[in-house]
């Protein structure tokens, strides 16, 4: 295996990425990245969104052993970096925070985003108005129901949530949505994607804003544990987290690194958002990765009880790393995240959002493919107040309306 | 059989310029579309453009994209989109080109659909999202096979893109008027103007212009600087509230527009 694989910087890792997009949008893809580029050698730039991270979005995050957890799967430690208790409640602030100050070094004073489950919504809304800039987020129509509480917090934040009424009426309409807005706005607007999909240089910008998750990690297991952890795991739907805490790893051969996408009703049903176990390779939104896809390539509507991995594509990094096996992904299904979160929350009390769920759950398979004694990081993603009324109704905790 | 090429430049000669007009196949049915793109063809469209329905048409207006999701709802195969070409190919000589986005494209086989294309009696595609850049596979195909290849040209493309593009593209360039999605405008934008202007100095490719054209002025005014106006909400509404008939009845008006 090559060792450099950290180096990769886009837009194609293999024979992903790249950019697969109306021809009105390259220039501000060219603008993009020239003005990202220029930013990560600035050393005003690192230092202003360093301190913005110490000041206002609460880095370092902490890491959390949880051995309760840990122990209802045998012998095995389970280290839990806490995402969650960013401001915002999730990783997502990472990224939203260093497009936000890109956007305003390329002049731009309005922004735009989609949003699944409302984590990447409410962490624009909360840039945009920390920044003074307009906000608009596209969201689907069922995720706006199923997330109803993220919507009133996008609002209040000051910014504009549009739902989606087309297509599936999920997250993958809304980044239709969005990329429709910014072709017509884009002299005005940055588009500020949540993942690390979409055109180059998306995956590879939100990746590095998010690396600094691994970057910590990494750091802390060492500092803790006097060793790198055995396994590194992670939630993935379009990837952010998962790709945050891989990254500063991806070139320690011994660690293993595990993705556990969201199997719905069941891999082996259609109800799934199991991009990576059962798609194949194809260009959606701006990028060629795995997706789900018919026999025409018409993209096939995806199921979660999250909604934040209720998505047919992921980032092409994942995709590469699948291919070339440095990454391993494995489908949970909901019944195994919402028993996951149920059991983070009695046994360590702490209540992870669904997505992150799905990581948990991954315990279990990792307990039969790892070595006794085995350490695992996951990433705890984001913190499940947004999903007390999924969790609440599943598990019969509130009334039916 | 013209090409779409000789087609746009004898009827820029004779002053009279040209209409390209689209329309989805499979909508609402592969026979009604086949159907429709005849009408259009025999009431003054001089190229059809015929839609690839696809689930995440992100360059399309909410006409369009409404149209292209009942084809789909109603059974719409890719496949089907080979029939659609040969029933009208075998009422009319006028050109065809297909406009797809790229990954129904990419699943069916660049190879397999281009040479199916072929056998249909299309000239080409016109590529929304994919940009020569990433159209390595496809300009080797399509020069192989001698098909059209139409990328886009817009306001916000750098003079280098622009050449680039237009070098790239056989049958015509494709100016995108506004920065923005499909759907009709009360006025075109100076941009468009400007754009394809930019087209013509970087070569010898006819261009059109696309992107919210919809009343007979306009295809005239756009028809005074470049190759041919495209028109795509208007026809799909015109078929929405009237049928063929009234397709029909908005080809001729549109037509009407031409010298």
């Amino acid at each position: 295996m090559q060792t450099n694989l950290r180096d990769v910087a886009g837009p194609y890792f293999g024979e992903f990425g790249g950019r697969f997009v109306a021809e009105p949008l390259i220039a501000a893809l060219d603008q993009l990245e020239a003005t990202y580029l220029h930013a990560k050698s600035d050393p005003a730039f690192i230092s202003e969104l360093a301190e913005l991270h110490r000041t206002y979005t609460g880095r370092p995050s902490i890491i959390t052993e949880a051995p309760k957890f840990a122990a209802q799967f045998g012998d095995l430690r389970v280290f839990l970096k806490r995402e969650d208790l960013n401001h915002t409640g999730s990783h997502k602030i990472n990224n939203v925070m260093g497009q936000a100050l890109l956007a305003k070094r390329m002049g731009k004073k309005r922004i735009i985003a989609e949003t699944g489950a409302g984590q990447h919504g409410v962490a624009s809304a909360t840039a945009a108005a920390f920044f003074g800039l307009d906000c608009v987020v596209y969201m689907g129509e069922i995720d706006t129901e199923r997330q109803a509480l993220n919507v009133a917090r996008m609002k209040l934040l000051g910014a504009e949530v549009i739902p989606v009424t087309t297509g599936s009426r999920t997250l993958k309409d809304a980044i239709n949505e969005a990329l429709r807005d910014w072709v017509a706005n884009v002299e005005t607007t940055h588009y500020l994607l949540g993942t690390v999909a979409g055109p180059h240089p998306f995956p590879t910008m939100v990746r590095d804003f998010h690396s600094v998750i691994g970057i910590e990690s990494r750091a802390q297991m060492l500092e803790m544990t006097g060793r790198l952890p055995d396994a590194v795991a992670a939630c993935v739907g379009g990837g952010s987290n998962a790709i945050g805490i891989f990254h500063p790893f991806l070139d320690d051969e011994n660690v293993q690194l595990w993705g556990f996408e969201a199997a719905g009703d069941g891999v082996d049903t259609p109800k799934h958002a199991a991009t990576l176990s059962k798609g194949r390779p194809g260009v959606l939104h701006g990028a060629r990765s795995y997706m789900l896809q018919d026999e025409d390539g018409q993209t096939m509507e995806s199921h979660s009880i999250s909604a934040g991995l209720d998505y047919p594509g992921v980032g092409p990094e994942h995709s590469w790393l699948k291919d070339l096996g440095r990454a391993k992904y494995f489908g949970i299904t909901d019944a195994q995240a919402m028993n996951a979160m149920r059991l983070l929350a009695q046994t360590e009390g702490i209540i992870p959002a669904i997505e992150t769920a799905h990581a948990l759950a991954g315990v279990s398979h990792l307990s039969d493919v790892l070595p006794a004694g085995a350490h695992i990081l996951i990433n705890l993603s984001g913190r499940g107040d947004k999903d007390m009324e999924t969790a609440g109704r599943y598990f019969g905790l509130l009334e039916e309306k | 059989m013209q090409s779409v090429q000789q087609v746009l430049e004898q009827n820029s000669a004779t002053g009279r310029g040209s209409l390209i007009g689209y329309f989805p196949a499979g909508y609402p049915s592969v026979q009604d579309s086949v159907d429709a793109l005849v009408a259009m063809a025999e009431n003054g469209c001089d190229v059809l453009e015929v839609g690839v329905p696809y689930s995440d048409p992100v360059m399309d207006g909410l006409v369009i994209q409404q149209a292209t999701e009942k084809a789909l709802a109603n059974g719409f195969k890719l496949r089907q989109l080979f029939d659609v070409v040969k029933g009208v190919r075998a009422k009319t000589d006028v050109p065809m080109l297909v406009m797809s986005y790229w990954n129904p494209v990419l699943s069916y086989g660049v190879e397999k659909f281009a040479e199916d294309l072929k056998d249909s009696g299309a000239q080409g595609i016109i590529t929304p999202d994919l940009i020569p850049d990433e159209a390595g596979e496809w300009i080797e195909v399509s020069d192989q096979l001698g098909l059209d290849r139409v990328f886009l040209v817009a306001p916000s493309s750098s003079e280098k893109r622009v050449s680039n593009n237009s070098a790239a593209s056989r049958g015509f360039v494709y100016s995108v008027s506004t920065m923005g999605i499909t759907g009709e405008r009360a006025e075109l934008d100076r941009l468009a103007r400007e754009v394809v202007g930019r087209v013509q100095q970087s070569g010898s490719t006819p261009t059109c212009v696309g992107v919210g054209i919809s009343t007979a002025e306009q295809v005239r005014e756009v028809n005074s600087y470049s190759s041919g106006a495209i028109v795509g909400t208007a026809f799909v509404r015109a078929y929405e509230q009237g049928g063929v008939h009234a397709l029909a009845e908005k080809a001729r008006e549109l037509a009407g527009g031409l010298g």
